[in-house]
């Protein structure tokens, strides 16, 4: 830590390692897109309400703009560019595509981050349960019913890539 | 919106809060899950000078039985606590109550501790301290105090604690096996505070009597409150019908809600009285 106004921040972000000052008072939200050039994690309501500033904070979903830079000194984030595989979509991002998930895109990297734990922790879920695992992020495009289709068949296709792997050995 | 600046030091356990918390007086905040603190911050509705951030400490997180209780620290995040097996064997009431606290990200980050230090009257974990009959425990920098949960909420976010003080933990007496528990919520969607929310555990003994009756509601007053005359109404006796409603009719008496965007002071009462109904009867069939 610099002195009372600074603070010193090293974050791993998909792997890659970034350092910045700034004010105790910056958002881990304004860090990703300000120190980190990493702008695809979108800030919609600033006050923990919209979750489209979701990213994975030691693997834990947390909204970024209710969390600060400094809280995160040392910790490993994910964020929505961290999700494609190389110039390969993933299989969630790819069911978002096929099955329109998004519309304007603005909640889209939210959703994409909390669907990414919700399909971890249960890889089977029921619509149901796609629904109360997305009701933290809100989209005023699509109505929702196509982010969960999207969702549903990634779990789907993670089933089927899952299978095939096993079969295969 | 952006936070005002403010001063950001870390705490390394519950002792060194309340060191600093003294060293810095009336202008520091303890800064746990930031679920709630952060916004205020945001809206300008809270200007703390100095962040005192309790994430790194270790002495708070543990979530243990103690001799017929269930021990809960203020650093258990409520997604922890929501999954965790013995306290939703000791106390069901904690993982359906935890299931309408917020979205699950918001659980990820939110703490015990932190729901109950920020008093929202509608929010789900004080009333179901307050219907527990639950005990916290409060250190200061002459040691710890026990406050009753009905004596720890005094405004709407306004508790007990002193500017020096930080709540460690809470204690809840574990329900007898066979209790049947039930949270009925009204709320805009789900996640949202709840419009009205009811807490309900009922034991009966082996002639179909209530030998333990426990009751709450959130939203409904400046507080969450303890419905004891209508668990008067209920204790001892058969429950049948007639009971609940008259248990239902004495919780809809003892609350005292007011008028706001989400709903009139009388429909919340009326609602009490419907949800307080549904809680009993599905409290008595999840037995
Ligand atoms: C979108 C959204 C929806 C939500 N919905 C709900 C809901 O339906 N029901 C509900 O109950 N809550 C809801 N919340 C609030 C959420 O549950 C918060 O987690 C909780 O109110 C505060 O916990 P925290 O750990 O985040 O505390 P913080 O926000 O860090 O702190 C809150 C207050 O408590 C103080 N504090 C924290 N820990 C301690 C301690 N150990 N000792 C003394 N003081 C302490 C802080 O100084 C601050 O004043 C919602 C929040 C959001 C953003
Ligand atoms: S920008 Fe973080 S929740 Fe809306
Ligand atoms: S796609 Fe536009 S907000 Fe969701």
């Amino acid at each position: 830590m610099s002195d009372k106004h600074t603070v010193t921040v090293t974050v791993t972000v998909n792997g890659q390692v970034y350092t910045g000052d700034c004010e105790p008072r910056m958002t881990l939200a304004d860090f990703l897109r300000h120190e980190c050039g990493l702008t695809g994690t979108h800030l919609g309501c600033e006050h923990g309400v919209c979750g489209a500033c979701t990213v994975l904070l030691d693997d834990v979903a947390a909204r970024s703009c209710l969390t600060f830079a400094v809280q995160a000194d040392g910790a490993r984030i994910t964020t929505v560019e961290g999700l494609a595989e190389g110039e390969q979509l993933n299989t969630l991002q790819k069911s978002f595509q096929e099955h329109h998930g998004l519309q304007c895109g603005f909640c889209t990297s939210g959703m994409l981050m909390c669907a990414t734990e919700l399909l971890r922790e249960n890889p089977n879920p029921t619509e149901t349960e796609v629904r109360e695992g997305i009701s933290g992020v809100l989209c005023r495009c699509t109505g929702y019913d196509s982010i969960v289709k999207s969702v549903m068949a990634a779990a789907g296709d993670q089933r089927d890539a899952v299978s095939e792997a096993g079969s295969a050995r | 919106m952006k936070p005002p600046p403010f001063e950001y030091r870390s705490a390394h356990d519950s002792t060194e809060t309340v060191e600093l918390l003294t060293e810095y007086g009336d202008d520091a905040k303890i800064l746990a899950g930031g679920q709630s603190l952060v916004p205020l911050m945001n809206f300008r509705m809270a200007r703390p000078s100095v962040l005192i951030d309790i994430n790194q400490t270790q002495d708070m997180t543990g979530i243990r039985e103690d001799d017929g209780h269930l021990v809960i620290g203020a650093m258990a995040r409520q997604r922890v606590l929501e999954r965790d097996p013995t306290a939703g064997v000791a106390v069901p009431l904690l993982p359906a109550a935890l299931a309408h606290t917020g979205h699950t990200t918001n659980r990820n980050r939110g703490t015990f501790g932190g729901s109950l230090a920020h008093a929202d009257p509608a929010a789900e974990l004080p009333a179901l301290l307050v219907a527990m009959g639950g005990e916290l425990t409060v250190k200061g920098p002459s040691g710890t105090r026990i406050v009753p949960a009905e004596d720890f909420f005094l405004a709407p976010l306004t508790t007990t604690l002193a500017y020096n003080e930080i709540l460690v933990s809470a204690r809840l007496p574990r329900l007898p096996s066979g209790t049947g528990t039930a949270v009925e919520e009204l709320a805009r969607r789900h996640g949202d505070f709840a419009i009205v929310s009811v807490m309900a555990a009922v034991h009966l003994d082996s002639n179909g009597r209530a030998d333990l009756v426990r009751l709450a509601a959130g939203g409904v007053d400046s507080t969450p409150i303890r419905l004891h005359e209508a668990e008067s109404v209920l204790s001892g006796g058969t429950l049948d019908e007639t009971s609940i409603d008259a248990a239902a009719t004495a919780a809809a008496d003892a609350s005292h809600p007011v008028d706001d965007v989400h709903g009139t002071a009388s429909y919340r009462r009326d609602m009490v009285r419907v949800l307080v109904a549904r809680a009993i009867r599905s409290a008595i069939a999840n037995r």
